[in-house]
């Protein structure tokens, strides 16, 4: 069953510019692993050391965040679109917030 | 490498960054790579989820909640992301980058923005000043993330 994959613009670079890749897959995780076993350079960019997703990365099934469903046991089908969207955060050093 | 705004796009991030002082603000760059360059076609403000610590939390947790808030963290809703994602697809736009403010503290990516960073977005950053904005920069991270380069901001 083949699914869509969405890749987001900073890791097109590791997918010789495509910017999305069909993946057989009945999950999220085995959807990821046949990505990365396709682009490996992805690897380091989606999985710590443990090859756990790192906490950077959101994984979305069409519109649903894959934290709230069954995480990479997340099922899918046929034209499910995954979505991997990068965590954007940042800030100053820390000081007291008083006010 | 360069980032191009047309002068309204970069007025209105600058204008967003004041209105949300004392907060950091943030919001997506949207327009067009081609190799050395990017061309910024759209801004789109979004709410920065600091603002919401509960969810926030949930989604990438703080050390210190007590000491890390709106006032100098900043989250973008990964569904936010989702949703201008799709929209611009459509529309032939690529996110470039994203931008966000810095109350009271100069226009300079910290350790806590690189350890978070993506490769190859523009970071650009505001530095606010008693609610008015000064300088604005944009910055990429190094290939080994080591490190932040600043690239040209360039007016077209
Ligand atoms: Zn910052």
């Amino acid at each position: 069953m083949a699914v869509k994959v969405v890749i987001p613009t900073p890791l097109r670079q590791y997918t010789g510019k495509k910017d999305s890749v069909e993946i057989d897959a009945r999950t999220v995780g085995e959807a990821l692993a046949g990505l990365t076993s396709q682009f490996g350079d992805l690897r380091k960019h989606l999985f710590n050391e443990e090859g756990n997703l790192r906490s950077f990365v959101n994984v979305y099934v069409n519109d649903e965040d894959i934290r709230f469903l069954q995480k990479s046991q997340t099922p899918v089908n046929e034209n499910d679109v995954i979505s991997i969207v990068p965590s954007i955060a940042g800030g100053f050093s820390i000081r007291c917030i008083c006010t | 490498m360069a980032i191009n705004f047309r002068p309204e796009e970069l007025e209105n991030v600058r204008a967003h960054a004041a209105r949300d002082y004392p907060s950091e603000c943030c919001g997506i760059l949207l327009g067009h790579a081609d190799g050395e360059s990017k061309e910024v076609s759209e801004v789109v403000p979004l709410r920065n989820l600091r603002h919401d610590p509960g969810r926030a939390q949930e989604l990438l947790p703080v050390e210190d909640p007590s000491r890390e808030s709106e006032r100098n963290r900043f989250l973008i809703d990964p569904q936010d992301q989702l949703r201008v994602e799709k929209d611009s697809r459509q529309r032939g736009l690529d996110v470039l980058g994203y931008y966000h403010s810095h109350p009271d503290h100069p226009a300079r990516p910290s350790n806590y923005d690189r350890e978070h960073a993506w490769p190859w977005y523009s970071y650009v950053i505001l530095s606010v000043e008693r609610a008015e904005a000064k300088d604005v920069t944009s910055w990429v991270l190094s290939n080994d993330r080591s490190r932040f380069e600043q690239e040209d901001l360039k007016m077209r």
